[in-house]
């Protein structure tokens, strides 16, 4: 096929032509950024949380009464004694927060030393007592857990020094590259070291906002039985498939032992599916809003194709006809309107890769995302190039069908 | 003339059924997409409180620090010194400190069980510095803060809830085992974003219940349920070493009136710093800033990412359906190339053509405009799917949001016209008839 007639055609269809590549480019712009910001998002809402979220629920208990941290502390054992008879349950915690919670969470600045002005890094602070590990599922991978007789109690505001921690991986890995954080210490805002004494595969970090990107994975867990007198977080494991009967009981069997709490009806109770949800809602609505638009992009795009090349066939009937009378063949025909568009859509994507770099470098620089890999950028021109030559193909079809005696008829 | 075109106009939107419904379909997803996305950043992005906004700032003192501010910037909120030494510097035409607090209700009877409360403890000048609406009574004033009175302020919602709508100033109320005597009811107040507290939380939570006095609830030892955060070793033990700590907590406001005020405002807080440094409790420079509320809405970058990105997003994918009407309305207007010509040699001016093909584009914008609102009006529905509840519950259709919708549409389209029409205008008549 020669490229020569058909870029002559063009340049006397200027305005068309330069429509066609501009909605190609455009197109491609959007539809790369948008499906990356898609990828983003999905895998962002894909973090592992580290614990067995089948089986887990969390009940966020407010105290209805004033209460010393002593009777605090009593109140928390006499729930989880309450918790544990609850038919389904195999085993419960107390803690201050829980991986993936979303919303304003508890973090400590991490130190190697006490006047270190400049924090490392800053990790997610969890309490725990010696059955936090073994409720939430989370995997020890080197080290040991906490033994029931390191738990201390805290109260509101009340210096509490606890000398060991267990930390995530992650977390192991920024403070001591080398793979040898087992037995070292560090600083979490204390005056006294603390010594780690396991290491957690994973254990997401009670936050899932956008500032901790960097932090990413980095927690810790403290022998502390956090008593403080606004209330506490119950997390509950319960026996495969027994979640939905024991989210039912549980807070029956708590008002039963004592009235005097609020657990919220809407969401004092949520299943770690239901945590997942509401802590990557946005991340959802945001995949949900970026597909909707390049589908319905990519339709009005192929849509405007057929739209326009529709228009050239109906204009060109009697060129075409001249041209089947002088011997071109059906395939002929087809071929020419296919290379023309895919020419114009070479020209559009072109254009487009420059556009798609533009847009996400303000991207980048106004809303922090991250550079497009060049895969997504080509995946996309691959699309639009096959989109056009798909929206192409009704309109040349019928033209190829266009019959030599038109040449013949007046236009 | 006028009625003539859109005669021709409606007939030629039903020749090429399949042609006219592409374009009002590319109008109507564009205006649609572009609308639901604006409907929502027009809820967060808006201005709470239009009629002071310039009149409010809020004061910050960097106590922490090179290494431990946040990046160079002073923290968001005051430590609890520094807010006292604040207030009783007077020196702003008014002041207030804010913290969130969480209390209960006592159960009427023993099968009744507690429920908690939320509110803000404040200053006396919260009231008249935010101009809260009251329905009965009043705030209190500056001598019942020093007498650390035991005053609440109502919300009317908690009001109904509690007094079941009655007037229940004079009355008292006992959250968390403590009394309190109700000296006013607010009437329905939800600054969107809540502007005052947008440090410590995204500004678009619910609404508080209450509003006590803040002294008191420092008395009671009233915990802080909003954002704390401090800085270096945390050494403090109870209540009282907690308040001499770096910790901030106390979200300060103050008012000045006029921008020689402000001016005089921020070289008093320089001075502030000063005395610190030089009585040893900072060891730096002044570092010190005083926004005002739209300055602190952005800094705190309070509308977010997701709505500003997916308004971009939705914008240019109008501008793509624009590209497209422009194309498809050039194939439609020279189609009909014959017409034209025959319409110019029986006298038709150049500019006759020209507005004939605007008002058809015009009928082709209004059409798209209707569909864009159907589906505006749709999409609403779902607008929950794709952002977070408590900031899509705040975005609706208006009057102004259908207006805008259909204008929109019409004069996009009618820009997109320009061309074409232009194209169909410059047709020559002879060529036209000759050929035929």
């Amino acid at each position: 096929m020669h490229i020569q007639p058909i870029l002559a055609a063009l340049r006397r269809h200027k305005a068309g032509t330069i429509l066609i590549a501009l909605q190609i480019a455009l197109t491609l712009a959007i539809v790369c950024n948008a499906l990356f910001i898609i990828h983003q998002r999905l895998s962002h809402m894909d973090e592992p949380s580290g614990v067995d979220e089948a089986n887990l629920f969390v009940i966020r208990n407010l105290w209805g009464e004033q209460y010393s941290t002593q009777q605090v502390v009593g109140r928390i054992q006499e729930d989880v004694a309450t918790l544990r008879q609850v038919p389904g349950v195999q085993d419960v915690t107390a803690s201050n927060q829980y991986p993936i919670e979303g919303g304003g969470a508890w973090d400590n600045f991490i130190t190697l030393n006490p006047d270190q002005r400049v924090a490392m890094t800053d990790a997610s602070f969890f309490t725990g007592d010696a059955s936090f590990l073994s409720t939430l599922g989370a995997k020890l991978i080197a080290g040991r857990d906490f033994r029931p007789d390191e738990i201390k109690n805290q109260g509101m505001r009340e210096k509490v020094t606890s000398s060991v921690a267990i930390v995530s991986k992650a977390m192991a890995d920024k403070l001591f590259p080398k793979g040898d954080a087992l037995g070292k210490s560090f600083y979490a805002m204390t005056s006294d070291p603390i010594t780690i004494i396991g290491i957690v595969d994973v254990l997401h970090r009670a936050d899932v906002s956008t500032w901790s990107a960097t932090y990413a994975g980095e927690s810790m867990v403290v022998p502390i039985r956090l008593a403080e007198p606004w209330g506490t977080y119950y997390i509950v494991r319960v026996k495969p498939g027994q979640l939905e009967a024991a989210m039912r009981a549980a807070p029956k069997a708590l008002y039963a032992e004592n009235r005097m709490r609020m657990i919220e009806s809407k969401d004092g109770v949520l299943s770690y599916a239901q945590v997942r949800h509401q802590a990557f809602e946005r991340d959802r609505g945001m995949a949900i809003l970026m597909s909707i638009i390049c589908a319905v992009l990519l339709a009005i795009t192929a849509a405007g194709i057929v739209g326009l090349t529709s228009f050239w066939v109906g204009q060109r009937r009697k060129q075409i006809g001249v041209r089947r009378a002088l011997g071109a063949t059906h395939g002929d025909i087809l071929r020419y309107f296919m290379t023309e568009n895919l020419l114009i859509s070479l020209g559009g994507v072109g254009i487009g890769v420059l556009l798609t770099f533009g847009l996400n470098l303000w991207l980048v620089t106004r809303f922090t995302l991250h550079v497009l890999p060049v895969t997504y950028v080509l995946g996309g021109v691959v699309m639009l190039l096959l989109l056009g030559q798909g929206a192409v193909f009704p309109p040349a079809l019928r033209a190829s069908r266009v019959p030599p005696v038109e040449a013949t008829r007046p236009v | 003339m006028f009625g003539y075109y859109i005669q021709l106009g409606l007939r030629s939107l039903r020749r090429n059924p399949m042609l006219t419904a592409l374009m009002v379909m590319a109008i109507g997803f564009g205006v649609a997409a572009s609308m639901i996305t604006y409907s929502v950043f027009r809820a967060v992005s808006g201005n709470p409180i239009p009629e002071k906004s310039s009149q409010l700032f809020v004061p910050q003192i960097d106590s922490w620090g090179p290494g431990q501010n946040e990046k160079g910037e002073p923290p968001g909120a005051f430590n609890y010194v520094d807010a006292m030494a604040l207030m009783r510097a007077h020196q702003a035409s008014r002041m207030a400190l804010i913290y969130k607090v969480m209390l209960s209700t006592v159960p009427h009877d023993a099968n009744s069980v507690p429920v908690s409360a939320q509110g803000f403890a404040v200053t006396s000048d919260f009231f008249p510095m935010f101009d809260v609406p009251f329905l009965y009574g009043n705030g209190w004033n500056a001598a019942e803060d020093n007498n650390r009175a035991a005053d609440i302020v109502l919300t009317a919602e908690f009001n109904q809830r509690v007094f079941g709508g009655a007037n229940s100033v004079g009355k008292n109320i006992t959250l968390s085992g403590h009394d309190y005597r109700v000296v006013g009811v607010a009437r329905h107040w939800d600054p969107s974003p809540r502007f005052y507290d947008v440090w410590a939380e995204d500004g678009f939570d619910n609404q508080p219940d209450f509003y006590l006095l803040l002294n008191r609830a420092l008395d009671l030892h009233t915990d802080n349920a909003g954002r704390n955060s401090c800085r270096g070793t945390i050494s403090y033990n109870g209540w009282d070493e907690y308040l001499q700590s770096n910790c901030v907590w106390l979200m300060p406001w103050v008012e000045l009136d006029t921008a020689s005020d402000a001016a005089r405002y921020l070289r008093f807080l320089e001075s502030y710093s000063v005395e610190q440094q030089r009585a040893g409790r900072y060891g730096w420079k002044p570092n010190v800033r005083l926004r005002d509320v739209t300055d602190w809405l952005e800094y705190r970058e309070v509308v977010p990412p997701e709505s500003r990105i997916s308004l971009v997003v939705a914008v240019c994918f109008f501008f793509i359906c624009l590209v497209n009407t422009v194309g498809l309305l050039l194939a439609k207007f020279m189609r009909r190339a014959g017409e034209i010509g025959v319409r110019r040699a029986l006298g038709a001016t150049r500019h006759e053509i020209y507005a004939q093909y605007l008002v058809e584009a015009a009928a082709i914008g209004l059409a798209g405009g209707a569909l864009g609102l159907l589906l505006t009006v749709v999409g609403m529905s779902g607008v929950g799917l794709l952002f977070a509840p408590e900031i899509a519950r705040l975005a609706h259709v208006d009057l102004s949001l259908v207006g805008l919708t259909l204008v929109a549409a019409i004069v996009a389209t009618v820009a997109a016209a320009f061309y074409p029409a232009w194209r169909a205008a410059q047709v020559q008549p002879a060529w036209q008839l000759k050929s035929n």
